[in-house]
């Protein structure tokens, strides 16, 4: 064969078309590659509810529960927690929890449904670390006017005692309020809501 | 033998190999004491992998029970507290030495043209480092590994769009599991061959172009003919026997600091295992204060110094992404006719100077909790980490006029040390005292004016360079 009869447009075509079914073999095979890295149907299967019995909690306390891998903080204020939450608003990015970061029903100065009672997601919006609770009132090492909340000493992002997040530190957004409703007067279930129920 | 290696000879080029990286390949005369890290870096790597596949023989992978593996490893396996302190203590000093093999880099300007892809390559190798480092802190299953990985996985969260499922992705479920150990265990034993042939590939670049040298001279470039070759430069000498002898003296001399630490202090009062990992992990709290291993300490700083505004805390993140890929373009940023450090001006000496220190000061501030003084200087820290790369084509031009771009990264500059006063100022509330104010104020526009405005308006001399070799 001599150059002259070599098509080279075909030669070209034949090429691309080519390259173009192998590389759309690839990519096909990438799907299912990358796609076993995804949450399983069995880590998708483990957020069901958690049932809390509340009875016990003292006023000031907080009770840690897991619920999908995550702590959840239920916390009962004392009344003069909630007194001072009123007067937060000029240290905070999102006083009246307009982000989308509670449920309607808590949508509220106290971002709870019972007053007292505050639910959280114990996780920090920055980084996911988990904040500590520091109910004591008064000057501390990292805030000269403290009125209660929490501290996230990963990176120092602040809370108030409602999970309103301060100006000025990473986390950009109020802590998360889950899902959750009254069983009883003393037993919560995190997790799900009278409209999913 | 002889036989033997002609019959090798004749289906593989074996005996050329050799001498094209050994016993025929010239390498500048003049190499000292920095010239000891990267066969360092090559030595650690190969313990690492070596004491890692002994480790993976008796390491579980599994939430339950890998905690208790490693204890197990440590107390009845045979030899199984050094080879583990092996691996620990070598993963920290595999940082020590390619610091300062980068460091080494940034002195003799060994990232200048036509070494920029070795350079590349090698901020390559740096990051794949880190992802192995990353990926195998979370194995011991500790409260430090549980966390750390909680918090740089969530980094990728702070991407806008994406950052949910991408996080869920690299993770395998809604937080750090066993599904998340078994991977990550997995791409902690893939990650070091994917480092071993970037390795190499970072050798091969160099010989193709040749070693550069403190003095910054292209020997290729100069007069030829030496003991050994009429054609080789005049200025090299074989890498064997001369330099690997040298770096077997430096091997000796490493082994025995390696080993010290091993032996007497391979905790290194927490900095290469970090106490609260001695703790199982407990996802329901986090350790009272956490940092990362000391090595990725300055870019954490860098990522704390940064607030959340416009509702995302992504700024962080890309800060510190933009922290690592400066180094990248440095090979671009310097324009000084010279390469090493030797004969660039005293504000190039300076700006390295400040640099180091403040790679050093930032790796600090990361180990420390955060409080609102710290915050500022890490803030003031990472705006000078961020001056050295933006000036770097003002204070090495030497007189020559700006290209365009470089006159961008100055106008950059310039309006981010503004930015940042003006947060300092007037956005930081319940701020630090005036004093700190003033004082970083100054300094942040003192830095600007030593390294960016000051070289433009008063050329900054360069010695001249000689044509040889000089010690």
């Amino acid at each position: 064969m001599t150059d002259e009869n070599v098509d080279s447009g075909r030669r070209r075509l034949l090429t691309i078309a080519t390259t173009g079914v192998g590389l759309a073999g690839a990519a096909g095979m990438a799907v299912p590659f990358a796609g076993s890295l995804l949450p399983s149907e069995k880590a998708k299967a483990a957020g069901a509810p958690v049932e809390v019995d509340i009875s016990k909690l003292e006023p000031g306390q907080q009770l840690t529960v897991e619920w999908r891998g995550k702590p959840v903080w239920i916390i009962r204020r004392t009344q003069e927690a909630l007194d001072l939450l009123g007067g937060m608003a000029d240290r905070l990015v999102d006083p009246d929890s307009e982000g989308d970061q509670q449920p309607g029903y808590a949508q509220n100065p106290y971002r709870s449904i019972r007053d007292d009672i505050l639910v959280l997601v114990g996780i920090c919006t920055h980084l996911g670390c988990s904040p500590k609770y520091h109910p004591e009132i008064g000057g501390v090492s990292f805030d000269d006017d403290w009125k209660g909340g929490f501290l996230c000493a990963c990176h120092g992002s602040k809370f108030d005692l409602a999970g309103r997040v301060f100006v000025g530190v990473p986390a950009p957004t109020n802590l998360e309020v889950p899902r959750h409703r009254y069983l009883n007067d003393s037993r919560i279930l995190i997790g799900e809501d009278e409209e999913a129920a | 033998m002889k036989a033997l290696i002609e019959w090798v000879d004749a289906r593989f080029p074996l005996v050329n190999v050799a001498r094209e990286h050994l016993t025929e390949y010239y390498a500048p005369k003049n190499f000292n004491f920095w010239y000891f890290f990267g066969s360092l870096a090559l030595l650690v790597l190969v313990l690492q992998i070596v004491t890692g596949i002994l480790l993976a023989m008796n390491y579980k992978p599994d939430a339950d029970l890998a905690f208790a593996s490693v204890e197990y490893i440590m107390r009845d396996v045979w030899g199984g507290w050094f080879v583990r302190y092996m691996h620990s203590t070598g993963a920290s000093l595999f940082f020590v030495v390619i610091y300062l093999h980068m460091f080494r880099g940034l002195l003799y300007g060994s990232y200048r043209s036509p070494r920029e892809l070795i350079w590349i390559i090698g901020m390559v190798i740096y990051l794949a480092m880190m992802a192995t480092a990353f990926f195998g802190y979370l194995l011991p299953w500790g409260q430090m590994s549980y966390w750390g990985a909680q918090v740089i996985v969530n980094l990728f969260e702070t991407l806008p769009v994406i950052g949910g499922p991408l996080s869920e992705w690299i993770r395998g479920d809604y937080v750090i599991s066993d599904i998340t150990l078994n991977r990550f265990y997995a791409f902690h034993y893939l990650v070091p061959f994917i480092l071993a042939g970037l390795v190499f590939a970072h050798i091969v670049a160099l010989h193709k172009v040749g070693s550069n040298n403190p003095d910054g001279i292209e020997i290729k470039k100069g007069p030829k003919g030496n003991r050994w070759s009429e054609t080789a430069p005049k200025d090299g000498i074989p890498f064997h026997p001369y330099y690997s002898v040298k770096d077997l003296l430096g091997t000796v001399v490493f082994m025995a600091v390696f080993l010290g630490i091993v032996f007497f202090i391979p905790e290194m009062f927490g900095y290469f295992i970090e106490q609260p990992n001695y703790e199982p992990a407990n996802p329901l709290k986090t350790p009272e204060h956490i940092a990362p291993v000391w090595y990725f300490t300055p870019y954490y700083a860098i990522l704390r110094a940064i607030p959340s505004f416009a509702g995302t805390q992504v700024w962080g993140v890309l800060a510190m992404f933009v922290s690592i890929v400066l180094f990248f373009l440095l090979p671009w940023l310097d324009r000084s006719p010279v390469k090493s450090i030797r004969y660039k001006g005293p504000t190039t000496r300076l700006a390295l100077a400040l640099f180091v220190v403040t790679f050093l000061v930032l790796g600090w501030l990361g180990t420390q909790a955060p409080t609102t003084n710290l915050t500022i200087m890490s803030q003031f820290f990472t705006l000078v980490y961020m001056l050295f790369f933006l000036l770097f084509p003002c204070f090495s031009s030497a007189g020559q006029p700006l290209p365009l771009l470089a006159k961008g990264l100055l106008a950059l500059s310039i309006l981010t040390v503004v930015a940042t006063i003006v947060y300092w100022w007037a956005l930081w509330s319940g701020g630090p005292a005036a004093v700190y104010k003033i004082g970083y104020t100054v300094l942040s526009v003192l830095v600007l004016f030593l390294l960016g405005i000051r070289p433009l308006l008063r050329a900054e001399p360069v010695k001249p360079v000689p044509e040889r070799l000089t010690k």
